[in-house]
């Protein structure tokens, strides 16, 4: 239990679409993430599914039921909101009982469930404070025990990390993967953020203005990507988008290169360009370079690199395999 | 912080500013009350002297208490006022939840249609509503100032409060429905309580105008049994002759009870301000 169909699913907001056609297939226990610049309808998209918004058009399904009359309590659903929501007059603990209270659920079946999630995210010093006594980390904690006590077999997430910082990002990232083991449900969440999307996901789907443009696992959408928006948006430093016949290319209208698949030399390459800055991350190191014909580029290196700015160098692709080719449409040409 | 706010000299400036407009305003009030306690002689005599020795005198109380029916004043005020002012904050904070919340059709011109009442005087449609309540047999009753003081403070009450929901957190909202909350709770659990001091505020400029009018007492409901306090001070203002003794007495006893839920109602002012909702 716990799969999700979205079929045909349109969006307008008055005049304005904001989805379009939007298919998507989730397996129960799968963990999917929308990624998409802002502004794409990732959050629209998932209020739909949460029956916080109606749809213009198309079907919801979740365990193969369609939902679309269906309020959103009902939904078997739970969500995670950026700005942790927690109702401010509550303690910690009638914030986690709450779903379960109004849904007339036996006094110490709550308890039970309210204590196994408590557990769960560390969360039994604070059960009797309220939300206005707690960190912001520990605020989220919250929120994502709240949704953990009504085990929904869908759980939706809507950049539950952002309001934190690098340091809790990256601890409450490592919780919502163990929750994702422990717990075996499907969870469906927003993220802006690429390494979030890489780490967490079993599945990633590419939103760029109201469309899908490609589902599949991190890897493959490293990969392979289909078009030029998905080359770009997965990756970083971005990939390097040269014009094809700025550098002698025949067959194809763009080319492009990852940074981390390009190799340096000072003697021969296939292009040329100036350092214009270098960066030293202490793992691997960025440099810029300004070519002739084909604009700036970035080179990832491993480790440290030392060159001057000014310098000539040459750049190849690692190997050839590395080197997309895009055609006038933005896609990818195999 | 600057230096510039702690300066003293900028500092004694503004409390003389702040002190100087509190004496202003207190004063007709001191005024009021000093001489509730004086004489008859003495209100002429010495207007601004303080009710001591001889000039001190209990009569105009005494005569506010035996002639009338004060304190069936008092309460029918209090009936009027209080149960106008609940009428108001419910009725304006759902209507201002309606607009506030939901997408619909005509949204933004039924909130421009509504907040319309505050640069139109009722008192402009006095007749029609005399004609109105002489149909409904609502004259001399509590409900016909009632009625109408809830009309004339809702249009107020609607535009301050719609604009305050429009800041509360939408995700908070959600987070309501997806746990089950029917759209009633959500209103009234959550939303509610975080507009509190909006709620305070729109209640202290509800109530003042309320309990202060004189116009429609005297036109809808001047009989005997639903006189109000300002209505029944009026009694002792003749023609010819006024008895100060019993208007400054009623005035001063008519200062109290609004006094008391402005008190009230600028705490929860104070106390609404905390939470911890969302980041
Ligand atoms: N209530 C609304 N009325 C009109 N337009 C809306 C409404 N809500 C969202 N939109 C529009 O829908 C589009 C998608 O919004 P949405 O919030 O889904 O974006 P998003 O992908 O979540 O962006 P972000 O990453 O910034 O959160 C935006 O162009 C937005 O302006
Ligand atoms: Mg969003």
């Amino acid at each position: 239990m716990g799969s999700l169909q979205l079929n045909h699913v349109n969006k307008s907001f008055g005049a304005t679409q904001v989805l379009f056609d939007i298919n998507l297939d989730v397996a129960d226990g799968e963990f999917v993430i929308f990624v998409g610049p802002s502004g794409c309808g990732k959050s629209t998209l998932l209020r739909i599914i949460a029956g916080l918004e109606d749809s213009s058009g198309g079907e919801v399904r979740i365990d193969g039921s369609r939902v679309d009359a269906v309020p959103p309590a009902k939904r078997g659903i739970a969500m995670v909101f950026q700005t942790y929501a927690l109702y401010p007059h509550l303690t910690v603990k009638e914030n986690m009982s709450a779903g379960l209270k109004q849904a007339g659920t036996p006094r110490d079946q709550i308890e039970a469930q309210v204590a196994e999630a408590s557990r769960m995210l560390s969360l039994d010093p604070y059960l009797q404070r309220r939300p206005a006594e707690l960190s912001g980390g520990q605020r989220q904690r919250v929120a994502i025990g709240r949704a953990v006590v009504r085990k929904p077999s869908l759980f939706l997430f809507d950049e539950p990390l952002s309001n934190l910082d690098a340091a809790l990002r990256v601890h409450t990232r490592l919780e919502i993967a163990r929750l994702h083991r422990e717990l075996t449900a499907t969870m469906v969440y927003v993220t802006h953020d690429q390494v979030e999307a890489m780490t967490l996901a079993d599945k990633i789907v590419v939103m760029n203005a109201g469309r899908i443009e490609q589902v599949g696992s991190p890897m493959a959408l490293y990969n392979n990507p289909a078009n030029l928006f998905v080359a770009g948006f997965i990756g970083s430093p971005q990939m390097n988008f040269l014009r094809a016949a700025a550098i002698g290319m025949a067959g194809a209208e763009t080319i492009g290169v990852r940074p981390e698949h390009l190799t340096l030399s000072k003697e021969r390459g296939d292009w040329a360009g100036k350092v214009v800055h270098i960066e030293h991350l202490g793992a691997d190191t960025n440099v810029y370079l300004e070519t002739e014909k084909a604009g700036m580029v970035t080179v990832r290196l491993f480790g440290e690199v030392y060159h001057d700015p000014g310098e000539t160098l040459w750049m190849s692709p690692a190997e050839q395999r590395f080197v997309y080719r895009f055609d006038a449409a933005g896609k990818v040409m195999r | 912080m600057s230096k510039a706010t702690h300066s003293p000299l900028r500092s004694i400036a503004a409390h003389a500013i702040l002190l100087t407009y509190t004496v202003i305003a207190l004063f007709p009030v001191f005024v009021i009350i000093i001489n509730s306690f004086k004489s008859k002689k003495a209100i002429f005599g010495a207007p601004l002297s303080l009710p001591l020795g001889d000039a001190f005198s209990l009569i105009g109380y005494e005569t506010v208490f035996k002639r009338g029916d004060f304190l069936l004043y008092f309460q029918n005020s209090l009936m009027v006022t209080v149960a106008s002012l609940v009428l108001v904050l419910l009725f304006g904070a759902m209507a201002a939840f309606a607009l506030s919340e939901y997408r619909f059709r005509l949204n933004t011109l039924t909130g421009l249609y509504l907040a319309l009442g505050i640069m139109i005087p009722i008192r402009l449609g006095t007749v029609a509503i005399l004609q109105l309540m002489v149909a409904s047999g609502l004259v001399n009753t509590l409900w016909a100032l009632i009625l109408v003081y809830t009309a004339q403070g809702l249009p107020l009450s609607i535009f301050i409060l719609s604009e305050f929901m429009r800041t509360v957190s939408d995700d908070l909202k959600n987070a309501g429905r997806i746990d089950g909350m029917s759209e009633y709770r959500i209103f009234f659990r959550l939303v509610l309580p975080l507009v509190r001091p909006a709620m305070a505020t729109v209640a202290v400029f509800t109530m003042i105008p309320i309990w202060n009018d004189l116009w429609f007492p005297l036109i809808l409901a001047p009989s005997e049994a639903t006189k109000t306090v300002t209505l029944g001070a009026q009694m002792f203002i003749g023609q010819f002759q006024t008895d100060w003794n019993g208007v400054l007495s009623a005035l001063a006893l008519a200062i109290l009870p609004v006094l008391i839920l402005y008190l009230i109602f600028s705490r929860q002012l104070i106390r609404g301000i905390t939470s911890g909702a969302v980041k």
